[in-house]
């Protein structure tokens, strides 16, 4: 993967969101640099899913401004360095999961594991030929972790990423996402769980003041 | 980009009732034709052109909605969005309108021949009626591809998206028949309308995807 001139830094300053005209949450301001994880905790309607996507650049934030430095060439905004894992894991149900995966390497480029190594790596090796339809909802989910590997994105941005997994998928994961902070990667992740990642910075949300 | 065609077209075939409904939805509409008219042949040679047109066109508006609601189902639009540095999204929009094409609407293309047969249609007639729907129904799908674009986060907008889209098409419509009638009625000329149904199509090609590519930009939530 090719190196970055200097450190990656993520930063979001005193932004705000909005979802459907009113606001969710606002005055959130952060810097995460290589190598660091964020939580962002807080309750049901927070705006912990809004601010994810805000942070990516699906949305656009109703103040403030969401900056990614850096990146150099390959990934210039935080749009282009970031992998999204929303609530809905963005695979096709008639396909295979290996040609989900291998789909998902060729379109966004920058392949990193191969989707085999990928699928064995969240513990769904030698379920690859069956159509994703047919998968548990924690293996679902583990598909969808394995697209994280299939290419290489600095900043993985995770939206309650461990549901539906069972402890020792939660601590792969965990393992997962170690590797890629010592990579030097950054993770913002929404969660209610602790994610059991060491040194993670945590931001919790209360929703905007009313 | 091809992998993304591919994905669409494998995904098109294997759900399979897509190309099939509409297929079968453009026999009814030739089919109930010639028993409403009655049994003139001259009339149902003149107007064949015309109901094969009209036929195509509602067949290939069947299905316009799912183009993107599928995928924004499953949360695959997000990422499909989100690659726009890598990929433009209006050529991602291109490349899954032209997918989109090829599994549901060139089947209605193939069969025409069949169809023009129960429209008394002599060969000459048939061949200028299948050239022109091929040239033209891509241009169909683009222009379906904004209204699709546009109803993408309502839970039923399936009528909705024919209904917006349909007064957009009424010019490729009317250049289609004018071509394939062109044909074979004598004093009418067939080049100059089947050329314009070329531009027309290839003026859509660029302004489709564009438009909905800002549409589903602007669509986020």
């Amino acid at each position: 993967m090719p190196e970055p001139q200097d450190e990656m830094r993520l930063i979001a300053e005193e932004l705000s969101g909005e979802r459907g005209g009113e606001t969710v949450f606002s005055g959130v301001s952060f810097a995460l640099g290589s190598g660091e994880a964020l939580m962002v905790t807080g309750p049901n309607g927070a705006g912990k899913s809004t601010l994810l996507r805000v942070l990516c650049g699906l949305l656009p934030p109703a103040e403030g401004q969401v900056s990614f430095s850096g990146g150099g060439e390959d990934w210039p905004d935080s749009a282009a360095a970031c992998h999204y894992l929303g609530h809905r894991n963005a695979m096709k149900a008639a396909l295979s999961v290996m040609e989900n995966l291998a789909f998902w390497q060729r379109f966004l480029g920058n392949p990193h594991l191969d989707p085999h190594e990928a699928l064995e790596m969240v513990g769904l090796d030698g379920i690859g030929h069956l159509p994703f339809g047919y998968l548990s909802t924690g293996q679902r989910r583990r598909a969808a972790i394995a697209r994280l590997l299939v290419s290489y994105r600095p900043v993985w941005l995770l939206d309650e990423p461990t549901s539906g997994l069972d402890r020792a998928s939660e601590k792969q994961f965990a393992e997962l996402m170690g590797v890629h902070l010592e990579d030097g990667g950054l993770i913002v992740a929404a969660t209610h769980l602790p994610l059991g990642l060491n040194g993670a910075r945590e931001l919790a949300m209360r929703g905007a003041e009313l | 980009m091809l992998a993304l065609f591919l994905r669409e077209t494998r995904l098109g075939v294997r759900a399979g009732s897509g190309a099939l409904t509409g297929v079968l939805f453009f026999l009814a509409v030739v089919a109930v034709i010639p028993f409403g008219v009655g049994p003139d042949l001259n009339l149902l040679a003149r107007i064949g052109p015309a109901i094969l047109w009209i036929g195509a066109l509602l067949a290939s508006l069947l299905g316009l909605e799912r183009l993107f609601q599928a995928d924004r189902e499953d949360g695959s639009l997000d990422l499909l969005l989100l690659t726009g540095h890598r990929h433009m999204t209006a050529l991602t929009v291109f490349v899954k309108c032209l997918a989109h094409w090829t599994v549901n609407v060139l089947p209605l293309v193939v069969v025409t021949p069949l169809l023009g047969l129960f429209m008394n249609l002599e060969p000459l007639g048939i061949a200028a009626a299948t050239a022109t729907l091929a040239v033209g129904t891509p241009a169909i799908t683009f222009i379906g591809a904004v209204g699709a674009a546009l109803a993408v986060a309502l839970p039923r907008g399936g009528l909705l998206v024919s209904v917006l889209i349909l007064p957009l098409t009424i010019p490729v419509l009317i250049f289609g028949v004018a071509a394939a009638r062109g044909a074979v009625a004598d004093p009418d000329p067939f080049l100059p309308p089947f050329l314009i149904l070329a531009a027309l199509m290839l003026f859509f090609a660029v302004i489709g995807p564009l438009a909905a590519a800002l549409a589903l930009r602007w669509s986020g939530d």
